[in-house]
């Protein structure tokens, strides 16, 4: 006998963790493995780095722009700082930052895209709209906007990078709760009378969290461009502290004749962003990988 | 019919435009940081704060200030600059004009290159050339545009090839239109962003398309690959790509703000970065303003688009 009464019951023969399957699924794509191994290396030297630097990142050790050698493996950056040790030290900031704002992106934009598919009607047609206004303001410039009032804070950067994410990740969300919403059990709890905002969050949410996990995926990826842009412009991590944005805006003036300095951090940056999005491909390739089986390899 | 859904999205757009004018007034007004202050400075006395409000009209009531702002865009006037004491016009038209030769530019590069690619690469779909493309498309979609800008001032204008300008500054009094060479880098960096986001789209939609029904029925009634292709297939895979296209533009002529930096190149977006640099408000809520408008425009010219192309979004 099925007991009626547990909505839970509804729920048994769907596997809870369907993303677990799909993650592990997904690793068996090449590319989500390259994906991953980039993504540890920059994580790695973004977290050990400040503890294996062999100078304070901001302490004045020699002439400018000394060349690479025994005593400095990098060489020297612009103010005559020990490159290695500015590198290592300035990956911490692009981790933290574009992760919480993606983090926050995420949260905000799929708690008005699970409203809106659930709500329908009136509600979902004001939110949906009032998110097509902020698509209209693109995360640098509405950065810029603010920063010029308020001043160039990380906290300010990480939330007004993770609100630009917010509609992009309410339109994915709102597309694949719909769908969900409208399945047999969910209409069987609504017949059950289970209260709405459990239906939304034991029901509905864990029926999307693979999309959900590829968009963070891709909402991480353009954190970090955008918040690595906003400090190349010097709207990030101020001076003398390290980042690798800043580490660009501090040395592009003579990237004709030393561009070490610059390419370093560039390359790093790049790698990070290249790394997590290999995985969301991946990831993404497991949703839709049956059908297009050849683009996943 | 059609002309009364174009309609309705037109008035969604105004709609659009004019919350985001509210959205900039009110971050601009609202927001803790007075502008007199922050033009100021922390030092300044509140006599000095108070003239220069009352200089910018900050001390009249905010609703007053807002029709104000909303008349003056309404006549094409923008107000005037707080730091050359010009009007904003005059000094943000020279750079809208050159961000959009650059958008110009890059589009007429970008979409046919990307339609061609994913038409490439969804006949070889998963043999050797859709490989290769697809492989360098996903790594070229994860890395910052202005990375990829940096790469090419690199390789082309400094240590391999020494055959291109660095920074894209023209004298003043000159458009980058009398100075094409300055144009390629940052065209190239913009073609290179957008184009693995369009290249797939148009592959994937593709693909999708020439394994649909209507397809295997022409393919059946003995209609050549080609035709099929062009005039079946490929016609509605359009679709997506008029829309991905739509947020491309915009994204050019706002979004590359970095590029536009790394490159100097004198548009709207180093108008933007120069006037944060300097707090000239007026400024900036021109330049956010003018992006959003475009950005509206954008999408609707591709509904309208999408509308004409496919019959039964006509109803």
């Amino acid at each position: 006998m099925v007991d009626l009464a547990s909505p839970m019951n509804t729920s048994a023969e769907r596997p809870k963790n369907a993303w677990l399957a799909a993650l592990r699924t997904a690793l068996g794509y090449r590319r989500t493995r390259i994906g991953a191994v980039i993504t540890l290396v920059v994580l790695a030297i973004a977290l050990a780095g400040p503890f294996l630097a062999p100078y304070e990142p901001s302490a004045f050790v020699s002439k400018p722009f000394v060349k690479p050698g025994a005593e400095f493996w990098l060489g020297t950056d612009v103010r005559g700082r020990d490159m290695l040790s500015r590198l290592l030290n300035g990956g911490f900031a692009v981790v933290w930052m574009s992760v919480a704002a993606a983090t926050i992106g995420m949260i905000l934009g799929t708690t008005v895209g699970l409203l809106a598919a659930y709500s329908r009607g009136w509600l979902a047609e004001i939110l949906m709209r009032t998110m097509d206004v902020f698509l209209a303001l693109p995360t640098i410039m509405l950065v810029l906007m603010v920063v010029s009032l308020l001043g160039p804070q990380e906290w300010l950067v990480v939330v007004l990078v993770g609100v630009s994410h917010m509609p992009q990740v309410a339109r994915v969300s709102q597309g694949v709760a719909a769908d969900v919403a409208s399945q047999d059990f969910v209409l069987f709890a609504e017949a059950l009378n289970v209260p709405r905002w459990k239906i939304l969050f034991r029901e509905i949410l864990p029926n999307i969290m693979t999309p959900l996990l590829v968009e963070y995926g891709i909402r991480i990826v353009w954190s970090i461009a955008g918040i690595a842009a906003l400090s190349v412009m010097g709207y990030g991590i101020q001076p003398p502290d390290a980042d690798w944005g800043l580490l660009i805006n501090e040395n592009r003036g003579r990237l004709a004749t030393r561009p070490l300095p610059v390419l370093a951090p560039a390359l790093l940056i790049a790698l990070f962003a290249l790394g997590v999005n290999l995985m969301a491909e991946g990831l993404s390739a497991t949703i839709s990988g049956v059908a297009r089986k050849s683009g996943a390899k | 019919m059609l002309w009364r859904t174009i309609g309705l999205r037109l008035l969604l757009g105004l709609v659009t435009i004019w919350a985001v004018s509210v959205l900039i007034f009110a971050a601009t007004n609202v927001l803790p940081g007075d502008a007199a202050r922050a033009i100021l400075g922390r030092a300044a006395t509140p006599e000095a704060v108070a003239k220069l409000q009352a200089e910018m009209g900050l001390d009249r009531p905010l609703l007053t200030q807002y029709l104000g702002w909303v008349s003056g865009l309404v006549h094409l006037d923008l107000g005037k600059s707080l730091v050359t004491r010009g009007p904003v016009m005059d000094l943000v038209s020279p750079r809208f004009g050159n961000s959009l030769i650059l958008l110009c530019v890059t589009s007429v590069i970008a979409i046919p290159l990307s339609v061609l690619a994913g038409i490439a690469m969804a006949l070889t779909n998963g043999r050797g050339f859709d490989n290769i493309a697809n492989t360098v498309l996903i790594a070229l979609a994860g890395i910052p545009e202005f990375i990829v800008g940096i790469i090419l001032i690199v390789l082309f204008s400094t240590q391999v090839f020494a055959i291109l300008p660095p920074t894209s500054m023209v004298p003043i009094g000159q458009t980058v239109l009398g100075n094409p060479r300055v144009l390629v880098l940052p065209v190239a960096t913009l073609v290179l962003a957008i184009l693995p986001y369009l290249a797939r789209l148009v592959r994937s939609a593709l693909i999708d398309a020439l394994s649909s029904e209507y397809v295997v029925t022409a393919r059946l009634k003995g209609i050549p690959e080609g035709q099929i292709i062009v005039r079946h297939a490929l016609r509605n895979s359009l679709l997506p790509a008029i829309q991905a296209t739509a947020l491309s533009l915009g994204y050019i002529l706002g979004g590359a703000i970095v590029v536009e930096f790394i490159f100097q190149y004198p548009g709207m977006g180093t108008a933007l970065r120069d006037a944060v640099g300097s707090r000239d408000l007026f400024v900036i809520q021109a330049v956010v303003l003018i992006f959003a408008c475009s950005y509206v425009l954008f999408n609707l010219a591709a509904d309208v688009l999408s509308i004409i192309v496919t019959p039964r979004l006509r109803g």
